[in-house]
């Protein structure tokens, strides 16, 4: 019995979760009228032309675009220096190591408003505004801690013998690393790739302040459109539920990580 | 610890230091030459020392921006550490249907910041809005944009929609690493499902709930687009956070010397938060490490 | 006081019909240092669980002192069990974790203090008392799991499912001298699962050797060794396993090809009862190198291993190997040899099982 109310207590829970996400669908397949005229919990006159507009004027679509090349930059990024880091915290001892760590960390704990106009001046510097390298590496200000942090936990969890085994067998270390060491955290890597995807996609300040046209961003896009437009609100929610697929693709192809895997970790 | 210690290890290390340093140092650098100066232009800056420090630190507008960000980021913790860790608990072990649970959960996490804030203006507009149609409906006047009570049950209400699934998923991790057998030996030893939530499950998540209450107090603390959108600040101030009171000042009157103080205050209030929880989460419970 | 009764019991998980443990009946006396012998995979840890109460049997009954107990959570049996990794309470000190289950029943704490200290020392953990568990070396939480079955005082027996495992073999060695010293003491039913077969031949009583989800026999280490009930017990137990060779049987000779072999009077005549595959089985320590022409059966030497106290001989019988242990000083040279096969130690197996 109590595991029973216990479901349903999960599965109301899981409902209301979806109910604003559900609420913003609704809105998307509406015309703007009918939203405004009539309150609906479904829509009766079904319409698929605001994601017709998103999917056909390049200001829209481009947004995507340039999110996601940014954002896959940064994981991509975010990942290459982070596993040989996290091995490093997780299986020697080196000078200023706990220092090192917590520096890494501290990275996620300053207000972004002020630091983006250093951030700014810093990045014409190298000519790099409006490039999606320029939004991937400044993300990694805060997601290669983040990557270094979970990796580390789920590299304690493998047994030292291994790499003693492995070296004790001829693997040099670039090939151990690769052949050996990273399928076994598999799990972690997926895990990690998914926060650090997550967190750069959900970014907006950063990512505003150092593009302008040709990299821009689809969060800046929307709060853009929306000054300018007035409030069109079946586009808005139309772009909106446009920004939760490409995360929901990524973590439908990381969930049995998430479900198994993610276990094996200390996280 | 077995660790070897071998400083060779620090070359597997710089190309972290290197990238992380690239945006950390000098924008950091900058703003502690901003805080020092009065800037005019481009050229007319004068040594101001710490004047804009005290001056920040006796402006009573930022005092009570920062209260509201302690009591925002003090029940945030109060509200999505218990909750997530109960969705947690009460998710099943394994098969699809723990696979359906973690992606309905991360749904919420994967939507961009500023979104967040346009769903919630959505749901809670008393006209078109489910929820302040239906709030409203019950006899209930609510309206966040005019009674400061209702903006902040409502910015509550959408940090807590938005980022309890991100506790829940950490928690639900910890929970999976515990071996089978420490279930099998609580139920032999006759502990009752509350001894074996607090002596076996709750410090087994220990690490997990260190990660998961100092990212939520970070970035709760740091907390700026999704209020931002939702109610700007107002009414009146009511939800004039700590972020959102510092962009008013940097951008709104363009006060970057006193501004530039204002961040490096507010950093360290969240490097020193941090620390103290990271300090008593690892002592708390066990006494090893 | 606990005598353990199993009537027609048997485990399947999940639905597709395999059983993880066929249909058996066992008793276990009160009192008893039991050995559960196995190789992986071969449910002793299934049987384990379903004696404790943490699995439901699919069918079948578990029978405590007469009492049905089928159905009975695990904290309703006067039963413990001590897992393959150190079970300890990481928050609370060794006292704590000790007290643990008296406290969950409700136990006076005057009581658990006195019945605490009482196990400590009797494990030799009364100076670690108040530090705290986590902190301690895998054989003292090992001691720690096993104290909190102990410390109740209605239990009457303890299950051990390869309580060794994360041991050092230094510690390993001590840890079980201990077990043994904790059942003379209180003599409790001691069930011990292992896949090492000195272990159990040197903690155990009686040994329950399992096979593929069922008993395959159930005996003394001395019955175990000298009268094999199945040719897996034969071939498990010893080092080298039992010599097994397919044969045909011509009264009470064994034909191994053209070789024959004399058996015990009246075998033929009740293996001839059973059908199945015949073979013959004898232990490498009953063979003998034939001296001053007793009768025998000629081998070719295919290799000799000295290891020691004694040496192994590997040779073939017409094509067949075999292998005999030979007691150091013996000297063994030539290409060929003379085998001899005393009748009341070589065994006759018709479809695995032995003819008695």
């Amino acid at each position: 019995m109590r595991i029973r109310k216990r479901t349903v207590a999960l599965t109301l829970y899981l409902v209301l979760l979806l109910l604003p996400v559900y609420w913003m669908l609704n809105m998307s397949l509406r015309f703007n009228a009918d939203i405004l005229g009539t309150f609906r919990l479904f829509p009766s006159e079904f319409t698929l032309a605001n994601y017709v507009k998103i999917f056909t004027d390049p200001a829209w679509y481009s947004g995507y675009v340039n999110s996601i090349i940014y954002v896959s930059m940064n994981t991509a990024i975010s990942l290459l220096v982070a596993l040989p880091a996290a091995y490093a915290f997780s299986r020697y001892r080196f000078i200023g190591d706990k220092h090192m760590f917590f520096w890494l960390l501290t990275n996620r704990m300053a207000p972004p408003a002020v630091f983006l106009l250093p951030f700014f001046q810093l990045y014409s510097t190298f000519g790099l505004i409006d490039t999606h390298i320029a939004v991937a590496i400044s993300h990694c200000l805060f997601n290669v801690p983040l990557a270094v942090w979970i990796l580390e936990g789920f590299m304690s969890g493998v047994p030292r013998e291994i790499d003693e085994t492995a070296y004790i067998d001829g693997y040099s270390f670039p090939r151990f690393f690769l052949t050996v060491f990273i399928p076994l955290i598999r799990a972690g890597v997926g895990a990690t790739a998914f926060f650090c995807f997550m967190f750069s996609w959900v970014e907006l300040l950063l990512a505003r302040t150092l593009t302008t046209t040709e990299a821009k961003p689809i969060a800046a896009t929307m709060t853009r459109t929306v000054s300018a437009t007035g409030l069109d609100w079946g586009l808005l929610a139309a772009a909106g539920i446009l920004t939760i697929v490409p995360g929901a693709l990524v973590i439908w192809f990381v969930r049995n990580y998430m479900a198994k895997g993610f276990a094996l970790g200390r996280v | 610890m077995d660790k070897t210690h071998d400083n060779k290890a620090w070359f597997l290390v710089i190309p972290v230091f290197v990238i992380v340093a690239f945006s950390a140092i000098i924008p950091l650098m900058t703003v502690v030459n901003y805080s020092l100066q009065d800037i005019f232009g481009p050229n007319e800056r004068y040594f101001v020392g710490t004047e804009w420090f005290r001056e920040v630190l006796n402006d009573s507008r930022l005092h009570g921006a920062l209260y509201r960000q302690l009591l925002f980021s003090g029940l945030v913790l109060l509200i999505e550490v218990p909750l997530g860790v109960a969705i947690a608990l009460a998710m099943p072990p394994r098969g699809w249907t723990a696979s359906l649970c973690l992606v309905l959960l991360a749904i919420p996490l994967l939507i961009p910041w500023n979104v967040i804030g346009t769903i919630w203006i959505i749901f809670t507009r008393p006209d078109i809005g489910l929820l302040g149609r239906t709030i409203n409906g019950l006899g209930i006047p609510f309206d966040h944009t005019a009674a400061p009570l209702d903006a902040w049950v409502t910015v509550m209400l959408m940090e807590v929609w938005h980022w309890t699934p991100l506790v829940a998923l950490l928690a639900y991790a910890g929970l999976r690493a515990i071996p089978e057998a420490y279930y099998q030996a609580a139920r032999i030893d006759g502990a009752s499902a509350w001894a074996v939530f607090k002596y076996i499950q709750l410090p087994k998540m220990r690490g997990v709930l260190t990660i998961a209450i100092l990212l939520r107090f970070m970035d709760s603390f740091l907390i700026y687009a999704e209020p931002f959108v939702l109610t700007g600040g107002g009414p009146g101030n009511s939800t004039t956070f700590l972020s959102i009171y510092l962009v008013k000042q940097a951008v709104g009157q363009f006060d970057l010397g006193p501004a530039a103080a204002f961040s490096i205050i507010y950093f360290l209030i969240v490097l020193l938060f941090s620390w103290v929880f990271y300090q008593v989460l690892q002592r708390v419970g066990t006494g090893d490490k | 006081m606990a005598r353990i009764e199993l009537r027609n019991l048997a485990h399947s998980y999940g639905r597709n019909g395999t059983y993880a443990l066929k249909p058996l009946d066992l008793t276990w006396e009160d009192g008893g240092a039991y050995a559960l012998l196995g190789p992986s995979g071969c449910g002793k840890t299934t049987m384990l669980n379903v004696i404790s109460g943490l699995l439901r049997p699919s069918q079948g009954q578990v029978v405590i002192d007469g009492r049905d107990a089928t159905g009975l959570e695990p904290r309703a049996r006067n039963i413990a069990q001590v897992f393959q990794f150190p079970v300890i309470y990481d928050t609370m000190t060794v006292f704590d974790n000790l007290a643990f289950p008296l406290r969950n029943r409700g136990v006076a704490e005057s009581e658990v203090g006195t019945r605490v200290n009482e196990i400590a020392d009797m494990l030799d953990l009364g100076q670690d008392l108040r530090r705290r568990a986590s902190g301690l070396t895998a054989d003292a939480k090992q001691k720690i799991s096993l104290g909190r079955g102990l410390v109740r005082t209605d239990v009457a027996a303890v299950l051990f499912d390869e309580p060794l495992t994360v041991i050092n073999p230094h510690m390993k060695f001590l840890l079980r001298r201990k077990l043994k010293q904790v059942h003379e003491r209180l003599g409790i039913t001691f069930i011990y699962v292992t896949h090492d077969q000195n272990e159990a031949l040197t903690f155990a009583d009686q040994v329950v050797v399992m096979h593929d989800g069922s008993v395959v026999q159930q005996g003394s280490p001395r019955d175990l060794f000298e009268r094999p009930a199945h040719t897996f017990v034969g071939y498990f137990i010893g080092s080298p396993g039992m010599n097994l060779l397919p044969c045909r049987l011509d009264g009470d000779t064994a034909l191994v090809e053209g070789s024959r072999i004399q058996l015990a009077p009246g075998v033929g005549a009740r293996a001839a009862q059973r059908s199945g595959p015949v073979r013959l089985g004898v232990r490498p320590e009953f063979l003998r190198l034939a001296r001053n022409g007793e009768p025998s059966i000629g081998a070719e030497i295919a290799a000799v291993e000295d290891l020691g106290n004694y040496s192994v001989v590997t040779v073939k019988l017409d094509g067949h190997v075999l292998r005999i242990k030979v007691p150091e000083g013996e000297t063994v040279e030539g290409t060929t040899c003379q085998v001899v096969f005393p009748p009341e130690h070589t065994k006759i197996y018709v479809d695995e099982r032995l003819v008695e």
